[in-house]
């Protein structure tokens, strides 16, 4: 573990992932649907990204819009919010605790809007 | 870590956790049992029957979306023998319906069905954005309410059609139980939960084929199928009330992601004891009781078929109070009438105007006679039906008059 911290804050490695958003999502990422990223490999801590940390990172990153309450509620995802890694279902993949991995697929889909 | 093999074939990754059983399924057998249990959900409530012309309200959102997806699918493949057609409401609410109407027309061309829009400007002179720009946004979703149920029933009329089917889901019956209850509302449970409302009351019946289907399994069906929807916000709507229940019915599923279907349960058994209510769960039956009240409630409570369902405002809540306390005299009253008269208790509609308030504590409504609307020929029991009393109050603001 202390081997890793110390690896961590020398020079941030990055990776490439790729987040969508839909269900209306979209409207709260510069209506864009598909974000090609790069992200740190690892948070300032020294630990792996996580969907946890993903969040946070498109949070500070990425929203330009104003209401993060609606993509955030008491630190995290908003419920009714999907998550798909890689086309699966995040409940079978950890939830926030997946550690994300270079070239994942990260899908947030929103379930709240209009039907 | 080994990905979770689906628990039917055992063969595939499982893609899917479904909320009601946590059972993890494979992309392929989700879609299979998903159409499986809204064809159960067909047959056990006896929703068709073969040769049925059916009008499916599409808004170009993902619920009718996939309904009108599973219908076809499963029209094809059980041999139904619907006849099946996409009815869509234009409001006239730039920069919402409009797009979303695109949808729609690529839906048609899609699922090989025909499509019949009908716009509140031709039916009643006025567009969303018109009322809105009178009236303000405060209480317009009364209007649209309103409106909208017409539209739905006119619609189907123009089309010589008896039954449309909306895409409320699980998740939607959950919300519009809790608001019940929060309201203290039980008498309006068994609209809430009834799978059919409305035959008695008007001659176009609604369904909502989709009660029992999770949001989340129709999101992520429509997501597997990479079927064609529009998601937005009305921007009219105010998320007040409906809001805050539809927070709550999320969390809780975050929780305990069976709740939803046991709000739809809980709702379903109440409704059950609610004197008045007799309707079972799957109300296949004639309810000769709670239908009258269908025709006036079913725009109030998310009945919508479309994404301002779930837009219904606390100023929608006053004026639902003031409707429902008169539907519950006048349905206390049909109740023991019924079984001596036997008439079609058709189109008992309530009055939605300023002074019911009044009405509702003095007079006991002694007899709710059918008839039609003085100015549009409607059912009502009123001179006037609710649209033309609300189109009454707008062209008031509005010096030409229309129609």
């Amino acid at each position: 573990m202390a081997v890793e911290t110390e690896a961590a804050s020398q020079e941030v490695a990055m990776m490439p992932v790729v987040v969508e958003f839909s269900g209306g999502l979209e409207m709260l990422f510069s209506d864009q649907r598909r974000h090609s990223l790069s992200i740190p490999v690892a948070t300032s801590e020294g630990k792996p990204t996580t969907v946890a940390s993903l969040i946070d990172y498109l949070c500070r990153n990425t929203m330009k819009d104003t209401r993060k309450e609606l993509f955030v509620l008491d630190d995290h995802l908003r419920p009714g919010i999907l998550v798909l890694i890689n086309d699966a279902d995040w409940e079978l993949e950890g939830e926030e605790a997946y550690e994300i991995q270079s070239g994942d697929n990260i899908l947030f889909v929103s379930t709240l809007h209009g039907g | 870590m080994a990905p979770a093999l689906c628990a039917v074939c055992k063969t595939e990754r499982a893609l899917i956790k479904r909320p009601k059983n946590h059972q993890k399924l494979c992309k392929g057998c989700f879609i299979q049992i998903f159409e499986d249990e809204v064809h159960h959900t067909i047959l056990s409530s006896n929703l068709f029957y073969s040769g049925e012309k059916v009008a499916i309200g599409a808004s170009g959102g993902k619920d009718s979306t996939v309904l009108a997806s599973v219908l076809k699918t499963l029209n094809e493949r059980h041999k139904y023998g619907l006849d099946l057609v996409l009815l869509s409401i234009d409001e006239g609410i730039k920069g919402y319906r409009d797009d979303s109407l695109e949808t729609v027309k690529r839906n048609a061309a899609q699922y090989d069905m025909p499509l019949k829009i009908v716009g509140y400007d031709e039916l009643y002179g006025w567009t969303m954005d018109q009322v809105v720009e009178t009236i303000g946004k405060k209480g317009n979703c009364t209007y649209c309410g309103v409106f909208r149920r017409q539209a739905l029933d006119r619609g189907s009329k123009m089309l010589g059609i008896k039954h449309v089917v909306t895409g409320h889901n699980a998740d939607d019956v959950a919300e519009t139980v809790l608001m019940n209850l929060l309201r203290g509302d039980l008498a309006r449970l068994s609209r809430a939960t009834s799978i059919v409302t409305g035959s008695n009351a008007s001659d176009v019946k609604r369904s909502k084929p989709l009660k029992y289907a999770y949001e989340k399994e129709i999101v992520l069906y429509a997501h597997h199928k990479k079927l064609d929807y529009f998601s937005t916000e009305c921007i009219y709507s105010p998320e007040a009330f409906r809001g805050s229940a539809r927070t709550l019915i999320k969390s809780l599923e975050r929780v305990r992601p069976s709740a939803i279907l046991d709000v739809v349960r809980s709702g379903e058994d109440m409704a059950r004891l609610v004197p008045g209510q007799t309707q079972d769960a799957c109300a296949c039956k004639g309810n000769a009781t709670p239908a009258p009240v269908a025709a006036a409630e079913e725009d109030n409570g998310g009945g919508c078929g479309s994404a301002n369902g779930r837009s219904t405002g606390g100023e929608m809540a006053a004026m639902e109070r003031q409707l429902k306390e008169d539907e519950k005299a006048a349905e206390e009253k049909l109740e023991t009438e019924i079984t001596m008269l036997k008439p079609k208790a058709k189109g008992s509609q309530p009055k939605p105007e300023k002074d019911s308030k009044a009405s509702s504590i003095t007079v006991p409504i002694m007899k709710q006679k059918l008839g039609l609307c003085e100015r549009c020929g409607y059912m009502s029991s009123q001179k006037l039906c609710q649209a033309c009393m609300l189109l009454e109050g707008l062209n008031k603001n509005r010096p030409e008059i229309q129609i």
